[in-house]
């Protein structure tokens, strides 16, 4: 079965790769392709680096490692990392903060391109439609940092533009980014003013896919605005909304790490703290490797999970799912 | 066809709003443009000005005269330009690769690689890797470990799906080897989706952030990002002892608030230079961005 390709782009080899001599086949296919095998090594050596030694440093998970005595001599101590992060009142701390923000990221964060693009497609002025477009996906390009550099100029106490307004018009100062109470909606707010512009690209590109004739017809029958929105623009993009819908259910364990790392600060760090925070801090900053890797490992499988969760409700209920 | 009243209404209601969210996407990139060219005077004031009647260079001029705000820049642009040429080889060359179907083992590879997509092992496994291959403090490891990723050779093998096969075969007739079909026909057709690829890749790689917190220490080495950072959080903690007094210096003889903005707009304009390009590319962009290795 493996000669089959093989075969219908090179038929001269056929010869070679039967049944009986599969092991030559292999290797004269490999031969054949050495070129090929060329081009894709630095790719496949990048993968086995970064992506699958890295699979072995997890056992240090279930060890207590000591630099001194590397991976292979330390000491097993199997579970007992995961007991330790399970009964330390931070877990609850972190799976608090995790589900908020992720909570409200799907909640406002989530429809928002969805709500954009339909009003979009409403506009009838097409230049009009463009403007609009080339501004709101601008600031997907920006670093986190630059967006936190502009919150700092639109909202910090003691010299942010929102507030300096407030000043003006007699009333108290708010400390948007210090205060514990509106933390996480600062962090959606800053995911919808980058992320939603962007986030429309891939319904407007379903939604012109759409034929117009659904449209008229719709429209002979009678059907205003709303309803053709409803019936035909929103069917067309039902299948996206889904599969997003799955992989942001799929990554609920994953709060924007840049994101909370640049915006948090002494104020509100009991609101703030979330997985990744806490693996670096643990980990990288405070040497506790072996800790933080169970930590790290339990937020991948949980991940993992959700997704292949997410992508069986999915299909159960008769739409396409992710894999 | 008469149009009803509620359709006009929603139209104009329409507009507005699209108006004002675009608006709101704009105001605070301008008022970070006309901070940065404020004159101290005025901006001592204390006043809201939203159009300074003065524009000055000064907080640029004095910005790029320094080593720390040069060092970082070149840093950067070192990223952008070598990360980028390097991560374009090795994605496309991987996932050519993997495009073309005769390829022996091809489906455990394919399937390998989506595997990475789904389960990554998280930060602790990756620093460790980083620091026995010895990257640790060096610009290297700000590049290779963020090479490719399986979200990229995906998308890039969709398209190099679309050459086929018999192309190839054709000039391998001709007498070219592989490596000759790679270069004389497959690179060529496949110019628009590196160039689109590549601005991608660029911008991350401007961008870059998190990875040099973690694996860099000395401050001659660090990014744009990172010196942003330490200018915009707290401009007297951060700066002290880390090699930014020179930077320092100069916030006093000028607002820092000036300093910083002008700070985020020379961070910004390479990307704002590169943003018509990257906007004809936006349908494959759109999936290469929804998911950040």
């Amino acid at each position: 079965m493996n000669t089959k390709d093989g075969n219908a782009s090179v038929p001269i080899l056929e010869a070679h790769t039967t049944k009986r001599s599969l092991h030559r086949g292999v290797w004269s296919d490999l031969k054949r392709d050495k070129y090929l095998y060329v081009l894709g090594l630095p790719g496949i050596i990048y993968f086995l680096l970064f992506k699958y030694i890295p699979f072995s440093g997890l056992i240090i998970a279930f060890e207590n490692y000591s630099p001194y005595l590397g991976i292979l001599k330390s000491q097993w101590v199997g579970f007992e990392h995961f007991q330790r992060f399970f009964s330390n009142d931070d877990f609850y701390l972190l799976l608090r903060n995790t589900l908020a923000i992720s909570l409200l990221n799907l909640l406002f964060f989530f429809p928002f391109p969805i709500i954009l693009s339909l009003l979009l497609n409403e506009v009838r002025n097409s230049v009009y439609k463009r403007v609009i477009q080339s501004i709101v996906y601008i600031p997907h390009f920006f670093s986190w940092v630059i967006i936190a550099g502009l919150t700092y100029l639109m909202l910090s106490q003691s010299e942010g533009l929102v507030n300096e307004l407030l000043e003006v018009l007699g009333m108290a100062k708010i400390g948007f980014l210090t205060n514990s109470n509106s933390f996480w909606m600062m962090l959606t707010a800053q995911s919808m003013w980058k992320e939603a512009g962007w986030g429309t690209i891939i319904f407007l590109a379903a939604i012109a896919g759409v034929d117009p004739q659904l449209s008229e017809a719709a429209t002979v029958d009678g059907a205003g605005r709303f309803r053709k929105m409803w019936h035909i623009t929103l069917p067309a993009i039902r299948n996206i909304i889904m599969i997003l819908l799955i992989l942001q259910l799929g990554s609920i364990m994953d709060t924007g790490f840049e994101q909370v790392y640049l915006m948090t600060n002494g104020a509100v760090s009991e609101v703030s703290d979330v997985f990744d925070t806490y693996v670096y801090r643990s980990g990288i900053q405070q040497g506790q490797f072996s800790y933080s890797t169970a930590v790290g490992l339990f937020k991948s499988v949980v991940g993992v999970a959700l997704i292949c969760m997410a992508n069986f409700l999915a299909k159960r209920f008769g739409q396409e799912g992710v894999f | 066809m008469k149009k009803k009243i509620s359709d006009h209404l929603f139209e104009v209601c329409n507009i507005g709003f699209l108006a004002l969210i675009g608006l709101a996407t704009l105001f605070p990139i301008y008022y970070t443009v006309v901070l940065s060219f404020m004159d101290p005077t005025e901006y001592y004031q204390g006043k809201l000005t939203l159009f300074p009647s003065k524009w000055t260079m000064e907080a640029y001029r004095y910005l790029l005269s320094t080593r720390t705000f040069i060092d970082a820049l070149s840093v950067s642009g070192f990223l952008a330009t070598v990360g980028t040429l390097l991560s374009l080889t090795v994605t496309s060359g991987l996932s050519y690769m993997l495009s073309r179907k005769r390829l022996r083992f091809r489906r455990p590879l394919m399937f390998l690689i989506l595997l990475t997509i789904l389960f990554q092992p998280g930060l602790i496994p990756s620093y460790f890797v980083v620091r026995e291959l010895g990257l640790l403090d060096s610009v290297w490891s700000l590049i290779i470990p963020s090479l490719t990723g399986g979200w990229y050779v995906l998308l890039m093998k969709g398209f190099y799906d679309s050459i086929p096969d018999s192309l190839e075969e054709a000039a391998r007739i001709d007498g070219c080897n592989e490596i000759g079909v790679w270069f004389k026909i497959i690179l060529p057709l496949s110019l628009p989706a590196m160039v689109a690829f590549g601005l991608f890749y660029a911008v991350g790689y401007w961008n870059t952030f998190f990875s040099a917190v973690m694996y860099i220490n000395d401050h001659t080495k660090w990014p744009l990002q990172v010196i942003l950072r330490n200018m915009l959080t707290d401009p007297t903690s951060a700066m002290s002892g880390n090699g930014l007094q020179q930077l320092r210096e100069g916030a006093k003889k000028m607002p820092s608030e000036t300093l910083k903005m002008a700070a985020v707009v020379v961070t910004t304009l390479p990307i704002m230079l590169v943003y018509p390009f990257l906007q004809k590319h936006f349908a494959k962009g759109a999936m290469v961005g929804s998911v950040k290795e």
